[in-house]
């Protein structure tokens, strides 16, 4: 099932009676999201995610925009009559019952036509059960339970009334970090054998990176970028996501365009031929560095972290917007460790040039254009379901001309 | 922990709560075990010289006593019919109250208020209002007898009017006002109790309930119930509790004769009964009567424990 979302724009309303301030936590968010896909919408806390998933399963209305799950505009149902499965941040599961009775649940509440016999419910319950490999833990309730064993139930719960798209807030956010891993491939494989269209909400980049077929990163409500987890890392729009997406961060640098070159600090890093001069911010990957006495960039060095098959080069310069220049090189790089200083060559793929005032990517010959937002709604724009109203409209205009 | 040294000063920090607690609570109660097993102690009696022998005569006595059976008969009627219905109205009303938006606070004040009243004043008002002679018209020589206003609501409805309360009314008429009276005067407590439960049940159990499509009366039977039972349990506790001692309610509506005139001490209770005979210094059929009251109410405890653990879910 594929979900679109066209120029939903969510406004609360002051909490504080004095102050007439609204909040505008989603603005103008046009997507969709392909049939069977796993999307992760990305960003930091306040950034609107998790109010965009709440209008998709139908617990919040959009101030306006409208939503479509296939070719069914379903702004206006409730939630119960969407077909959606909601995983909650903290599960919800209900402590008074059973495992099964969890599951149960949204079967028992199924009325008319698709009302089922007790049989079929409990069929359907170890079907689901087993999908998510809880076959053993029916009978036990929710707090005889491990938190990923309950994250379990809560997708099972979501699973059970085969649901057209599945929804989690946060499933990995009250998992230790071992569980973390697990579950993230629970996920992915869950989604997998069912192939339902499963969109995600999570501030943790690495999360969304490792699962996703494409992640949607957000700031204030706006969509900042679109595409796959690796095509948006390698190529940011702008400094917001490049310094979101990364562990451990980009290294910021505060530098300049002048006279067709690009200087951080004095020193020349690369050409920039055809570009008017700038004040810029240039971001260097951590592993975008590569040890060369002759380079370009002349840190000072503070220390070294062994990782086993990598080095981290823990460093300085003056014109770093961060206290420290991180680097991980290969372990195999020589360089003294008594030296004052080191010295960079960089890769031109892992730097990215940032305007200062508008911080928006500046392209350099050579660099592949980013999969643009620009472009992705040009494309949908063109296979979005026409609704009656809209159709009377294009008529109308095609009368007109 | 506290040097051996320091002691003292704990001891002498604790004094008034303890010498409060021996003389008011620890001595009655031991003092009640002593005069309920002498066999027809009276007080007046043993400071005249009076020797009392050992015995469970007064117990024997007060089982034995018809009106203790009535007082029984009674308290445990108006227990059990007052129990259940106040809880079921009490958690309807705090369902209701959670789930509107619009002036909650103002009528949670409302509903609260019967519990700041005092429960003699509202019983005179019941008693008004329950009257068959409500109020009187008319000049001196004209005296025009009007009902309460319940029996005129139910003269406006097409009914005949009841003798709820005045002489010739039969005891379950005498019954259903108490039983009106007590519910409303327990129902503040209870909502008060009923509300906080609710209001600290996690908001998400809802949402999940309702992206499920969970029908309103579905949501209250398998969600609100079974989350509240904890606060359920101790409202039934203390409402039966509260119940075996009902006292002041019959006062309130009938005056100490507790009952009509034609009937006094119809409505009497165990307490009333323990009064009685503090009241004629008979004060070991009275302790009597009060272990009697005491095992009744631990037993009743008792089971409403036994039974909330199998229902009570966390």
């Amino acid at each position: 099932m594929k979900v679109q979302l066209q120029n939903i724009t969510k406004i609360f309303p002051s909490r504080n009676k004095k102050s007439k301030e609204m909040v505008t936590a989603v603005n103008d968010f046009t997507f969709t999201v392909p049939d069977g896909k796993l999307i992760g919408l990305l960003g930091p806390s306040g950034c609107g995610k998790s109010t965009t998933l709440y209008m998709i399963s139908g617990l919040e209305k959009p101030t306006s925009g409208q939503i479509f799950f296939g070719e069914d505009d379903v702004t206006e149902l409730p939630p119960e009559k969407r077909g959606i499965g909601l995983v909650f941040q903290n599960y919800a599961l209900y402590p008074h019952m059973t495992v099964r009775q969890n599951i149960l649940f949204p079967l028992q509440n199924l009325k008319g036509e698709d009302k089922l016999t007790k049989d079929q419910m409990l069929d359907r319950v170890d079907e689901v059960a087993k999908l998510v490999q809880l076959e053993q833990y029916l009978d036990r309730k929710p707090n005889q339970m491990s938190g990923g064993q309950q994250q379990r139930v809560a997708i099972a719960r979501a699973l059970v009334k085969m649901p057209r798209v599945l929804l989690l807030d946060e499933p990995l956010s009250n998992l230790d970090a071992r569980l973390r891993l697990q579950t993230r491939e629970e996920i992915r494989r869950i989604q997998r054998e069912t192939g339902i269209t499963t969109i995600f909400v999570t501030h943790d980049q690495e999360e969304a990176m490792s699962i996703s077929d494409m992640i949607v990163v957000m700031k204030l409500g706006i969509i900042q970028q679109v595409g796959e987890p690796q095509e948006v890392y390698d190529n940011p729009v702008n400094l917001f996501v490049s310094k979101f997406l990364g562990t451990p961060p980009i290294n910021v640098f505060n530098g300049r365009i002048s006279g067709g070159k690009l200087y951080i600090g004095e020193e020349e890093i690369a050409p920039a031929e055809g570009k008017k001069d700038m004040e810029v911010y240039v971001g260097i990957r951590p592993e975008g560095f590569i040890v060369d006495p002759n380079g370009k960039l002349t840190c000072n060095l503070e220390s070294r972290e062994v990782m086993g098959r990598d080095v981290s080069i823990v460093s300085n310069h003056p014109e770093s917007a961060n206290p420290i220049v991180r680097s991980i090189v290969d372990s195999e790089s020589v360089f003294d460790m008594d030296a004052k200083t080191i010295k960079y060559n960089i890769k031109k793929s892992k730097m990215f040039v940032f305007n200062k005032e508008t911080e928006e990517r500046v392209f350099f010959e050579g660099d592949k254009l980013p999969y643009h937002l620009t472009q992705y709604l040009e494309e949908i724009k063109s296979e979005t379901p026409k609704t009656e109203e809209k159709q009377a409209e294009e008529n109308v205009q095609e009368d007109n001309a | 922990m506290v040097s051996s040294k320091n002691n003292w000063k704990a001891w002498l920090y604790l004094a008034p709560a303890i010498v409060l607690l021996l003389v008011f609570t620890v001595w009655p109660i031991i003092n009640t075990v002593r005069m309920a097993f002498l066999n027809d102690y009276s007080g007046l009696e043993e400071v005249g010289g009076a020797v009392f022998n050992f015995g469970i005569g007064n117990f024997i006595k007060v089982v034995q006593y018809q009106r203790f059976l009535d007082c029984l008969k009674t308290t445990s009627i108006l227990c059990i019919a007052t129990v259940p219905i106040s809880t079921v109205l009490a958690l309807l009303i705090a369902v209701a109250l959670n789930s509107i938006k619009v002036l909650q606070k103002f009528l949670q004040t409302v509903f609260f208020l019967p519990y700041v009243t005092n429960s003699i004043a509202i019983g005179m008002v019941f008693a008004a209002m329950f009257n068959i002679v409500g109020s009187f018209l008319g000049t001196e020589n004209e005296l025009i007898a009007t009902a309460g206003i319940i029996n005129n609501i139910i003269e406006f409805f097409g009914g005949t009017h009841v003798n709820w309360i005045n002489v010739g009314s039969t005891y379950w008429a005498n019954i259903f006002v108490m039983v009106v009276y007590i519910v409303w005067n327990a129902l503040p407590f209870k909502i008060l109790i009923l509300l906080g439960g609710l209001q600290s049940i996690n908001k998400q159990y809802y949402d999940a309930a309702k992206v499920d499509g969970t029908s309103k009366g579905r949501i209250l039977r398998k969600i609100t119930v079974p989350l509240l039972s904890p606060m359920l349990a101790y409202v039934v506790i203390t409402g039966f509790i509260g119940g075996f001692k009902e006292y002041t309610s019959i006062i309130g509506i009938f005056g100490e004769t507790m009952g009509p005139a034609d009937a006094s001490g119809r409505l009497n209770t165990m307490v009333g009964f323990i009064y009685d005979a503090l009241a004629s210094n008979k004060q070991g059929r009275a302790s009597a009567a009060a272990l009697i009251l005491f095992g009744i109410i631990l037993v009743v405890t008792l089971i409403n424990l036994q039974v909330s653990k199998k229902k009570v879910h966390y």
